[in-house]
C-alpha cells in the first residue's frame, strides 16, 4: 500500500498491522469490562440508596441507560466507519462496521428488555408506545435490516459497499424517525405515559450508572476486536502472512 | 448497607424478579454473544488451517510427480 | 443531459404500459389489504371513521412496497441496467427517471383510486381531500427510499422479504406524517404543518435519495 506511508495512522487500516494489534488489545478491555462491571455492580447494589419514589426496582437503571446508550451509539460508530470506507476505500472499516453490528443489536435487545421488565412495576405496562421506546424498537430493526442484507450477498466486496450505504441512509434516517415518533406520541397522549420526567438522582445512581456505561464501552470494544480478528482471516486468508499466522497457531497446537 | 440479609438482597423489596430477570438476560446474552464469538474464531481457525495443509500437501504432490 | 432523463422516462412507461395488469395487481391489493380491516375490527362507523386513514396509508404502503422490484429488476436481468451505468450520463438521472416512472405508474394509480375506498370506510369528502394530498405528498418518498432498497437487495434470493425488513423501517415516519395529516384536520388543528413535513421530506429525499440509489446499483452490477 503506498498510501499507508503517507499517514501513520493508515498504517493501521492494513489487515495484517491490525490484526495482531487487535489481539494485543482485546484481553486490556477485556478486562477493564470485567473490572467496571464489578465496581459498577457494587456501586449500584451496595452504595447507591433505595429511591424514594420507584424502590429497588429502579436498579435496572444501571444496565438499562447504558444499554440504550450504548446500542445508538453503535449505529452512529457503524455510520462513521461506512463514511471511511466510502471515502478511502478501505477494506478494515466495512469488517469493523460487520463487527459491531451483533453487539449493537444485542444492546438494542437488552434495552428494550429491561426497559420492559422496569415499565411493569414502574407504570403499570411492559409496553407503551413512547417515543423512545418506539424509537429503539425500530433501531432494532435497522440492526437486523443491516445484518440481513451483509449475510444476504455472498461477494465480500459488494456485501461490504452494500452495508455501508444501508447503514449511512440509516443514520440520516434515525433522528427522523425519532422525532417523528416523538411528535407522533404528544399527538397520541391518551396511549401512553409520559417517560421524559428524569427521575432525581442521588450522585452515587450517577456515578453507577456511569461505570456501567464504562464498562459496555471496554466491553464492546474487546467483543468487537475479537469478532473483526475472526473476519480478517476469512477474508484474507490467500496472503502471506495469514498463512504464517495459521502456521504459527499450528506449531503452538 | 442496603440489605439486612441474603434473602432480602434476593428479593429487592418486592422487585426482585424484574431486576433479577434484566440483568439475568443482560449476562447470558453476553455470554452467548461471547460463547458466539469464540466459537466462530475456533472454526475459522481451524478450517483455513486444514485448507492451508491441503494446498501444501497438494503443492509437494506436484513438486514430487515432476 | 434531459434526454436521457426523457428517453428513459418514456421507455418505463411504455414497458409499463405493455405490461399494464401488474398496475391493476397493485391496485387490487391496496383494495383488499384495506378491505381486510373491517372484517378484522368490525363494520363499526365511526370506529371505521378514525382508523380510514391509518389503514389506507398502511395499504398504500404495502402497495408500493409489493410493486418496488419492478423498478430495477427487468433491467437487470436483461443488461439494461449494465449498459446504462457504461453510458457517459449521470446515473442520477436516468436513476431518477426509472423512479418516476415507477410513482407514475404505482403511486399514482393508487391515489386515484383512494377516494373510492375512503368512501367505504364513511371518510368525509373533506378528510377525503387532505388524505389525498398527503399521499400525493408523502408517497414520492416511498418511491425514491423504495428505490434505494430495491437496487440494495437487487438479484439477491429472498430478495422480497429482505427489502421489506430494509424499507419498512424507514418508512415509519412518512405513515405518521401521512396518517396524522388527515387525523390533525379531523380534530381541528390544521393539516398545514404535517402537509408540509411531508413536502420537506419528498425534497430531502430527491435530493439523497438518487445518488444513495445509483451508488448501490454501480455495487449490484459490478
Amino acid at each position: 500500500m503506498e498510501s499507508g506511508q503517507r499517514f501513520s495512522l493508515f498504517r493501521y487500516a492494513a489487515p495484517n498491522v491490525f490484526y495482531p494489534l487487535a489481539g494485543r488489545l482485546a484481553p486490556w478491555f477485556a478486562a477493564a469490562a470485567v473490572g467496571f462491571t464489578l465496581i459498577g455492580l457494587y456501586l449500584g447494589f451496595f452504595v447507591a440508596p433505595t429511591d424514594a419514589v420507584q424502590g429497588e426496582v429502579y436498579r435496572v437503571i444501571f444496565i438499562h441507560v447504558p444499554a440504550a446508550w450504548m446500542s445508538m451509539f453503535i449505529y452512529l460508530i457503524m455510520a462513521f466507519w461506512s463514511a471511511i470506507g466510502v471515502v478511502f476505500n478501505t477494506r478494515l472499516s466495512a469488517m469493523m462496521t460487520q463487527a459491531l453490528a451483533p453487539t449493537g443489536a444485542m444492546f438494542c435487545f437488552v434495552a428494550l428488555w429491561t426497559g420492559a421488565l422496569w415499565g411493569r412495576p414502574t407504570w403499570g405496562a411492559y409496553w407503551v408506545w413512547d417515543a423512545r421506546l418506539t424509537s429503539q424498537l425500530l433501531l432494532l430493526f435497522l440492526y437486523f435490516g443491516f445484518m440481513a442484507l451483509t449475510r444476504a450477498i455472498e461477494d465480500p466486496r459488494r456485501a461490504d459497499k452494500a452495508g455501508a450505504i444501508l447503514a449511512l441512509v440509516g443514520a440520516v434516517n434515525v433522528p427522523i424517525i425519532y422525532f417523528s415518533v416523538k411528535w407522533w406520541n404528544t399527538l397520541h397522549q391518551g396511549a401512553s405515559v409520559s417517560l421524559t420526567k428524569a427521575p432525581s438522582m442521588a450522585t452515587t445512581m450517577l456515578m453507577a450508572m456511569l461505570v456501567m456505561a464504562l464498562a459496555s464501552w471496554a466491553y464492546t470494544i474487546a467483543v468487537v476486536l475479537w469478532r473483526v480478528r475472526s473476519l480478517i482471516l476469512e477474508r484474507e486468508r490467500h496472503t502471506d502472512w495469514v498463512g504464517e499466522v495459521l502456521d504459527a497457531k499450528g506449531a503452538q497446537a | 448497607m442496603n440489605w439486612q440479609s441474603m434473602s432480602d438482597f434476593w428479593s429487592m423489596g418486592g422487585a426482585g424478579f424484574f431486576v433479577w430477570g434484566s440483568y439475568g438476560v443482560t449476562f447470558a446474552l453476553i455470554a452467548l454473544e461471547l460463547v458466539v464469538v469464540l466459537r466462530r474464531r475456533k472454526q475459522v481457525v481451524h478450517r483455513l488451517q486444514r485448507l492451508r495443509q491441503a494446498m501444501k500437501a497438494s503443492a509437494r504432490r506436484k513438486e514430487i510427480q515432476e | 443531459m434531459l434526454s436521457v432523463f426523457l428517453e428513459v422516462l418514456r421507455r418505463d412507461l411504455l414497458l409499463a404500459w405493455r405490461n399494464r395488469a401488474d398496475v391493476l395487481v397493485t391496485l387490487s391489493f391496496f383494495t383488499i389489504v384495506a378491505c381486510l380491516f373491517p372484517f378484522g375490527v368490525g363494520a363499526e362507523p365511526n370506529l371505521l371513521r378514525t382508523i380510514a386513514p391509518g389503514v389506507l396509508w398502511v395499504a398504500a404502503l404495502l402497495a408500493t412496497l409489493l410493486s418496488l422490484h419492478r423498478v430495477f429488476s427487468q433491467d437487470h436481468t436483461d443488461g439494461v441496467l449494465e449498459q446504462l451505468l457504461l453510458s457517459p450520463e449521470p446515473p442520477v438521472l436516468w436513476v431518477l427517471a426509472k423512479v418516476l416512472a415507477h410513482w407514475l405508474t404505482t403511486a399514482v394509480p393508487l391515489v386515484i383510486a383512494a377516494p373510492a375506498l375512503a368512501l367505504l370506510f364513511d371518510m368525509t369528502q373533506s378528510a377525503t381531500g387532505v388524505l389525498i394530498l398527503s399521499l400525493l405528498l408523502g408517497t414520492p418518498i416511498l418511491s425514491l427510499l423504495g428505490g434505494v432498497g430495491a437496487a440494495l437487495t437487487l438479484g439477491l434470493r429472498g430478495g422480497g422479504m429482505l427489502l421489506a425488513l430494509l424499507v419498512l423501517p424507514l418508512f415509519v415516519p412518512i405513515l405518521i406524517f401521512g396518517a396524522g395529516a388527515v387525523d390533525a384536520y379531523l380534530s381541528g388543528t390544521g393539516a398545514n404543518a404535517h402537509l408540509m413535513l411531508l413536502g420537506g421530506g419528498s425534497l430531502a429525499a430527491l435530493a439523497l435519495a438518487p445518488w444513495a440509489c445509483a451508488a448501490a446499483l454501480r455495487i449490484a452490477v459490478e
